[in-house]
């Protein structure tokens, strides 16, 4: 009987099984799961709300939803997939599961600042919820003013409320991190030897506790202008619209850092595991997440090159957006030179890991593409945007988020998935995710903008063949769903480290203890110390 | 209107302006170095996860200097990104800087449609006519939210922002019809703000402009306005209330109340009807009243070239 083996031992499962323990647990890796719970909710409603978008634009007139209907779904859809899905996702589950495993510590260094973390996020998706139930918005997820504040005439209060609710779940999340990551690292565990899955997450609870308050600030300022009319965006009594853009952004783009930041860090531990190597350039790896996290704040003009900012503004965000790039593509080579003399194997999350970097580095490519001022003239606004953004987040953070949780779920839950099932559904979302979103690229070159519910009979063919892809990624998705919970009952033992991975979480048992380790580990040696082949012992990294 | 419908028998894409070429240079120069990179890398990865599977039996002694390597393709990543934004960015402040001599056409976009009228008031709606050849500058305003003209076969695109005058320029160089999309979700009927350019021979744009008559030139409907609104009881020659005269100050510099000093473009002259207390000039009382609610976007146009015409032609009041 397998189920003797997990069940005999106390852990952090089966200590209680009451409803109430759940929902006052203080335990790190049960709120993890709170989260996963409840962004999964969120990621098949966002989910839905793009699967009728694919199918109301396999053809060029309105058939399927009233052009009403098609701008709240658009809405919606970004509103639900950024706050309550993307922000939180690898953070917040993953995260919050692994950080203090991966240090050594207990838990987290404010446990019920991260249990309020979680409320706030279910009082924040309450709102969303609310907001949709009652008619939605019709502002897409961007609010920008004066439509949002003067025109508009959907739930725009309810649906900014939310997302400044939730904004402060993210605040005590990075916080939380990063009081964690300085304070309560295990003896021996240097900086210089944390796995670069916390760096990650550390570089993102930075962004997180320095740009947050922005957004709430300006979403609250629209709440106002709507409600007493202050004027700060409108422009009849003095104010600019376009200044809501600059706030906008400068919250929104080290957002998109939020989003594929933690990708970065599960990817580089899944491959140094499967490939049995080091990863190549630590200190550059970790230099590098820093790096765009700080350089990220300094580039948010670059969705302004059209929309009234000087030219001169222009320029200098487009040079620091370039600069930006620099860090991401060390990342991409580092990540093949690692593969160089490894010895690697083919396991569900390494297929995920291959194909993040794959996607990534196309959603980056394309980045560059866009960065170059006037370029981005002709292409901003365009499908090429939706099809570059969506190869960094979807591609990107989305592949990294599966990844991470098909390498973690036997430590999470102390059972094994079937593999083959894992491969299916990897591959699967790869190719439906290439077959949807590529020929959106060649639409916005030929000038089809975003947010369309109509569009030009010449674009059809181009739209048909990205809505086609779409169910095959939504089969991708749904795969996951069925065999992992399978797991959670049929599948085998996993035992404490089923890919012999290195790393503290792999040194306690799975699932984990309540309080993680029965003896607090010392570390002694380097991150990713796979020991390479007999041969190259004179070899291993200094 | 016979005829010249290109919108269906040209290429998806067409290049139709001086710029257009250009631009697709840089964007093909770029996608091409994409798809190199693409092909390296991926070649890479497929290559070293395949030739170091595990079990294979191959020699996996390594001695990479890896800081060193790091540094390496950190510079020649800087060295190609430097050289990429030079590229765009001389393209791009080339494109915000219209030529002086480009012929002015009025814009005016709203809730979901867009409004054009060329110097000798012709006026058009969702269609905006221009000649080959001839340098446009088209002078963008909004009545509601933020707008964006964009027309693909020109790689063209600016925001029309609220409050403010924006400019966009182009020198159109393949006759046709082309699509002129709004680009800035602006509410309910976005995907439908859409139009074309029609792009003509000189002298059949001559012939199309003068085409429909009884239309006034622009100056000419603003000076009605400038006399029936009253402005020219105080800013008209010999007036005895302390207002400024307007006479050759576009395009000047004027000093304000408060030291500062700004130069008088559209904006401020639109600024200066609709908030006149915003920007006083200097010597002079903030007695003008606001004309907001009394002018509307097409007023505002007609007034400033009126205004404008005054720089011109020294010899009006």
């Amino acid at each position: 009987m397998t189920t003797v083996g997990i069940s005999l031992r106390k852990h952090y499962l089966n200590h209680d099984y009451s409803f109430r323990s759940w929902l006052t647990t203080i335990d790190h890796k049960r709120i993890a799961w709170l989260y996963l719970v409840s962004i999964t909710a969120f990621f098949f409603f966002g989910g839905a709300a793009a699967t009728l978008i694919r199918l109301e634009l396999a053809t060029p007139a309105a058939d399927v939803v009233e052009t009403e209907t098609y701008n709240r779904l658009f809405s919606l859809h970004g509103i639900a997939m950024v706050w309550f899905f993307l922000v939180p996702s690898i953070p917040a589950t993953l995260g919050n599961f692994l950080i203090p495993l991966m240090i050594g510590a207990r838990d987290v260094a404010f446990p019920r600042l991260n249990l309020l973390s979680w409320y706030l996020y279910v009082i924040g998706g309450s709102f969303t919820l609310a907001m949709a139930i009652t008619g939605g918005v019709d502002t897409g997820w961007t609010f920008y003013t004066p439509f949002s504040s003067l025109f508009a005439n959907g739930q725009v209060v309810l649906a900014v409320v939310g997302v400044i609710i939730v904004g402060f779940s993210s605040i005590l999340t990075g916080l939380n991190f990063i009081v964690t990551v300085h304070k309560m690292r295990a003896p021996g565990l240097h900086w210089t030897r944390l796995p670069l899955f916390v760096w990650a997450n550390y570089a993102t609870a930075i962004i997180m506790v320095l740009a947050t308050p922005v957004l709430a600030i300006t979403l609250l300022l629209i709440a106002l202008e709507r409600i007493f009319g202050i004027g700060i965006f409108d422009p009849k009594v003095g104010g600019d619209p376009v200044l809501f853009q600059h706030l906008f952004w400068f919250y929104s783009h080290p957002a998109v850092y939020i989003m594929i930041l933690p990708g970065m860090g599960v990817v580089s531990e899944i491959i140094t595991c499967f490939a049995r190597k080091h990863i190549f350039g630590y200190d550059g790896m970790a230099f590098a997440l820093l790096a765009i996290a700080l350089i990220g704040f300094l580039v948010w003009g670059h969705h302004l090159f059209v929309a009234g900012e000087s030219i001169y503004a222009g320029v200098i965000f487009s040079l620091l957006s370039f600069m930006v790039a620099v860090p991401s593509g060390i990342k991409v080579f580092n990540w093949a030179a690692t593969l160089y003399k490894g010895s690697v194997s083919f396991e569900t999350p390494m297929l995920y890991a291959l194909g993040f970097v794959g996607l990534f580095t196309i959603g980056g490519l394309t980045g560059i593409t866009v960065a170059a001022t006037a370029v981005d003239v002709h292409l901003h606004d365009t499908y090429f945007v939706i099809a570059h953004f969506h190869y960094i987040m979807v591609g990107g953070m989305v592949m990294a988020y599966f990844g991470g949780l098909h390498f973690w779920w036997p430590k999470m839950t102390g059972r094994m998935y079937p593999d083959v099932w894992g491969r299916i559904a990897a591959i699967t979302i790869f190719i439906g995710f290439n077959l949807t979103f590529f020929p959106q690229f060649v639409l916005g070159y030929l000038g089809m903008p975003r947010r369309y519910h109509t569009y030009p009979d010449e674009f059809q063919l181009l739209n048909v063949l990205s809505s086609a892809g779409a169910p095959v990624l939504a089969l991708g998705y749904l795969l996951p769903l069925f065999y992992l919970l399978y797991s959670l009952r049929w599948g085998p033992v996993a035992g404490p480290n089923p890919w012999e991975a290195k790393g503290l979480e792999w040194q306690t048992p799975s699932p984990p203890p309540e309080h993680n380790f029965d003896h607090l580990p010392v570390v002694t040696e380097e991150p990713y110390a796979y020991g390479l082949p007999k041969r190259d012992s004179d070899a291993a990294r200094g | 209107m016979a005829g010249t419908n290109a919108l269906s028998d040209t290429p998806l894409l067409p290049e139709a302006s001086t710029l257009a070429e250009r631009v697709d240079t840089l964007f093909f120069t770029l996608t091409g170095l994409d798809a190199l990179m693409v092909l390296v890398l991926s070649g890479l990865i497929i290559g070293f996860a395949v030739y170091y599977r595990r079990g294979a039996r191959v020699n996996r002694t390594t001695n990479v200097p890896e800081t060193k390597t790091e540094i390496i393709w950190s510079l020649g990543l800087l060295t190609i990104f430097l050289d990429i934004f030079v590229w765009a960015a001389h393209l791009y402040v080339e494109e915000a800087s219209p030529p002086k001599n480009a012929l002015e056409i009025h814009a005016i976009g709203k809730q979901w449609m867009w409004k054009f009228q060329h110097r000798n008031g012709q006026r058009e709606i969702n269609e905006l006519h221009v000649p080959l050849g001839v340098p446009v500058k088209v002078v963008l305003a909004t009545q509601d939210v933020i707008h964006s003209f964009f027309v693909p076969a020109f790689r063209s695109k600016q925001d029309l922002v609220p409050g403010r005058y924006r400019t966009v320029w182009f020198t159109p160089s393949r006759i046709g019809r082309y699509h002129l999309f709004c680009a800035e979700y602006c509410g309910l009927d976005h995907s439908r703000m859409r139009g074309q350019v029609i792009v003509m021979e000189p002298a059949e744009y001559e012939a199309w402009l003068a085409g429909e008559s009884g239309a006034e030139s622009l100056p000419a409907q603003g000076e009605k306005l400038f006399s029936s609104l009253g402005c020219i009881i105080c800013h008209g020659a010999g007036s005895k209330v302390a207002a400024p005269s307007l006479t050759g100050i576009f395009g000047k510099p004027v000093p304000l109340t408060g030291g500062q000093t700004v130069v008088a473009d559209e904006t401020y002259i639109r600024d200066s009807i609709l908030t006149p207390e915003k920007q006083v000039v200097a010597g002079y009382e903030p007695i003008m009243p606001s004309f907001r609610g009394r002018v509307d976007e097409s007023d505002l146009t007609k007034l400033i070239a009126y205004i404008k015409s005054l720089s011109r032609e020294d010899a009006r009041p």
